[in-house]
């Protein structure tokens, strides 16, 4: 076992990109104020200096130019990675990356692939209202041909975009500003994650959680809350969220027999949607309570700081469900 | 290992209780022999095996009510038989589910759907546990497997309780619901057809008689036994007949004739001449005597309800001309037999006084036509015509 370090979320993601553009030349970053700025969140300060304007390139304000430029020097043979500043504004770019990007492998009869990663900053909790606090992971969840992972925890935050760039089709990495400044512990010598598959971050057999994205430090929370309560929550990050790892879901469920599905995206037709109809389809014999979900609340976000933490779940809200579902 | 399931003994069956083994683990089974006696509306049934082997274990206790279908005990099978899985007493009855048999004109049933958990449901299944006893403590009342543990644990602790087994009677009423939900079932689902032909009994009558006059009372033939012998034959010519209706027509192998046994209580019973197409005419008529005393003390065997393939309707003496019958599902038809009586009838353009006796045939449309149906009556006629051959 290595040494553990501390580090911030921030930290782990510029790790990681630094990584990839020292190992490899044809990786190059793109997107707006990620050169002269340092990156809106940061994330890339020093990098122009370091890696030069040919590598760390700032674009025009124009998500489907600078998109559809990143998927053209990826069928070029680069490995672009695009930043889209936040997750709001790629619904500009929406057109590059579900006609273009997702759909190129199968229009060119497997002739050409689109290896390129786009990462977008995302999530919710700096009051920053209704036009930009979107959860879109359902959107692009939703698309075939496209890989949509979620960075929930520091280790993947250290170690997803190297093993993202590393597939030959288009990867959607969905990271969250809300948790840049977070400080938590990962190995000295962490690097690549498996992205195929959900993990376990906390073992247990009365529930399981299972979530994404910001969720998972909510669940694992809750979960240490209800532990004083002699309840013994799984927590399961799904971590990719396409394609769904189904088997690490019914596995799961077969030794909890219950599951309460979180996510700060709105309720309806939504992750915890198709993981609930997953459970049902072919989990249905295992379950001993109905499938239940806690979810963004259906309203545009509120600007208003306590509305906009009532609007999302919060660790509280989980344990509460949980004690609820159990009857304890 | 075998396993000995609860037999359906009727259409109208859904459960029964299990009154008493009569056989321990460990004891050796032959083929026919009686395992248990088993509680039902149409009173204490003697189950019997259909396979050989050593009682391995009983699952099911004494006075334990039980759905059909539920595993009673394990039956380890004689060397060169292991292939054998599934020891299923019950052919053709159980092939449509009872659920449906309760017509909405019934006295309603107070029965409401139990909420459980799919892993409760199946835990329960697993250690038999009566679900329909248990409260549940989940969302809305519904059990959960919390509930089924408790119960499971509960039901080790009780263990063998006495339980008074008496054998009950069934109540008039109860075999009034019976006959009531099956042939409401037969209505709503099978299209009838009808056929009926007027036989000359004259040959049938005269042979009976030779037949009789030299036997004892306890031995002499009734025309019953002449019927079902007949009946049987002319299936075994006309075998789509002798079948069950399960999506589909299914053929029997064996030919079973089940025959109306009016109750004095009111109320009838169908018990069943096994494999009357290989008895003799006395043989059957043995087996009539052996059946209806029993049939009447409600202690017939688990074969004789359940294992008919085809059943018929004597009116006997002096009663009414004619019976249509209503196909007892999911059989696929019915034989009536009406009274003899005396009439004008012409037989070689020579009119004359004859003992004729109307024969009719319910047969469901759904698996036969009324060509299979009339092939059916000649054939039975030619049979009844024609005793000496029989």
């Amino acid at each position: 076992m290595s040494k553990m370090i501390k580090i911030t979320y921030r930290e782990a993601l510029k790790q990681a990109l630094r990584e990839a553009l020292q190992t490899d030349e044809k990786v190059f970053l793109m997107g707006e104020d990620v050169g002269r700025y340092g990156g809106a969140f940061a994330v890339s300060k020093g990098f122009l200096e370091e890696f030069g304007p040919d590598r760390i390139m700032d674009v025009p304000l124009s998500e489907s130019g600078f998109t559809g430029a990143g998927i053209g020097a990826a069928l070029g043979g680069m490995k672009p990675i695009v930043e889209v500043m936040t997750v709001n504004f790629s619904l500009l770019a929406m057109d590059q990356i579900i006609n273009n990007a997702s759909t190129l492998l199968h229009m060119s009869g497997g002739q050409v692939n689109v290896s390129v990663v786009i990462r977008m900053g995302c999530g919710i909790g700096s009051q920053l209202a209704a036009q930009h606090s979107h959860s879109w992971e359902p959107f692009y969840a939703h698309v075939p041909g496209l890989i949509v992972l979620s960075v929930g925890v520091h280790e993947d935050a250290r170690g997803m975009v190297l093993t993202a760039l590393k597939s030959p089709d288009p990867v959607i990495l969905f990271e969250y500003t809300s948790m840049l400044n977070m400080e938590g512990e990962i190995p000295e010598n962490s690097g690549e994650v498996d992205i195929s598959k959900a993990k376990v971050r906390r073992s247990g057999n009365d529930i399981s959680l299972i979530t994404y994205g910001t969720g998972v430090y909510k669940c694992l929370e809750a979960a240490a809350l209800l532990a004083e309560d002699g309840i013994d929550a799984e927590v399961l990050d799904l971590r990719v969220l396409r394609p769904m790892d189904e088997e690490s879901i019914l596995e799961s469920i077969s030794k909890t027999h219950r599951a309460l599905v979180v996510e700060d995206a709105w309720r309806s037709v939504s992750i915890s949607s198709e993981v609930s109809a997953r459970i049902m389809e072919k989990g249905f014999f295992e379950l001993d309570l109905p499938v239940e979900r806690l979810c963004g609340v259906e309203v545009p976000m509120p600007y208003p700081k306590h509305l906009e933490t009532a609007a999302l779940p919060q660790p509280m809200d989980i344990a509460d469900k949980v004690k609820k579902m159990l009857r304890s | 290992m075998i396993r000995f399931k609860m037999p359906s003994l009727g259409a109208d069956m859904k459960d029964g209780t299990l009154a008493e083994w009569r056989k321990q683990p460990g004891d050796f089974l032959q083929r026919g022999d009686i395992i248990a006696d088993v509680d039902t509306q149409k009173g204490l049934i003697e189950i019997e095996v259909f396979s050989e082997g050593t009682l391995e274990k009983l699952l099911v206790q004494e006075g334990e009510k039980v759905p059909v279908g539920t595993v009673l005990a394990l039956i380890r099978p004689v060397k060169g038989h292991e292939k054998e899985e599934e020891e299923l007493p019950v052919t053709s009855v159980d092939l449509h589910p009872i659920e449906e048999a309760k017509p909405s004109e019934l006295p309603k049933s107070t029965k409401e759907r139990i909420k459980i958990s799919p892993l409760a449901r199946k835990i329960a299944e697993e250690n038999h546990v009566d679900i329909t006893q248990l409260k549940g403590t989940g969302p809305e009342g519904a059990i959960v497997k919390a509930d089924i543990e408790k119960a499971v644990s509960k039901k080790g602790k009780e263990e063998a309780e006495p339980i008074d087994l008496k054998p009950v009677p069934p109540s008039v009423e109860s075999i009034r619901m019976a006959v009531a939900a099956a042939m409401s079932r037969s209505n709503r689902e099978i299209p009838h057809y009808y056929l009926e032909k007027r036989v000359d009994m004259s040959n049938t009558l005269e042979w009976l008689r030779e037949a009789n006059k030299n036997r004892p009372v306890q031995k002499r033939l009734l025309p019953l036994a002449v019927y079902i012998k007949a009946v049987a034959k002319a299936l075994d010519e006309v075998p789509d007949l002798n079948a069950v209706w399960d999506n589909g027509l299914v053929r029997k192998n064996e030919i079973n004739i089940g025959f109306v046994v009016s109750l004095r209580s009111g109320g009838i019973v169908v018990p069943s001449i096994l494999q009357a197409d290989s008895k003799t005419v006395d043989e059957i008529m043995d087996a009539i005597n052996d059946i209806i005393p029993r049939a009447r003390a409600f202690r017939l065997r688990s074969s004789e309800l359940s294992e008919s393939t085809f059943t018929i309707s004597s009116i006997g003496e002096g009663g009414a001309d004619k019976v249509y019958g209503i196909i007892y599902p999911p059989q696929v038809g019915i034989a009536g037999f009406g009274g003899i009586s005396e009439q004008a009838f012409a037989v070689n353009g020579m009119l004359g006084i004859h003992p004729v006796m109307d024969i009719t045939l319910a047969g469901d449309h759904r698996a036969t036509d009324g060509l299979i149906g009339s092939r059916f009556l000649g054939a039975l006629t030619k049979y009844l015509q024609n005793p000496e051959n029989l």
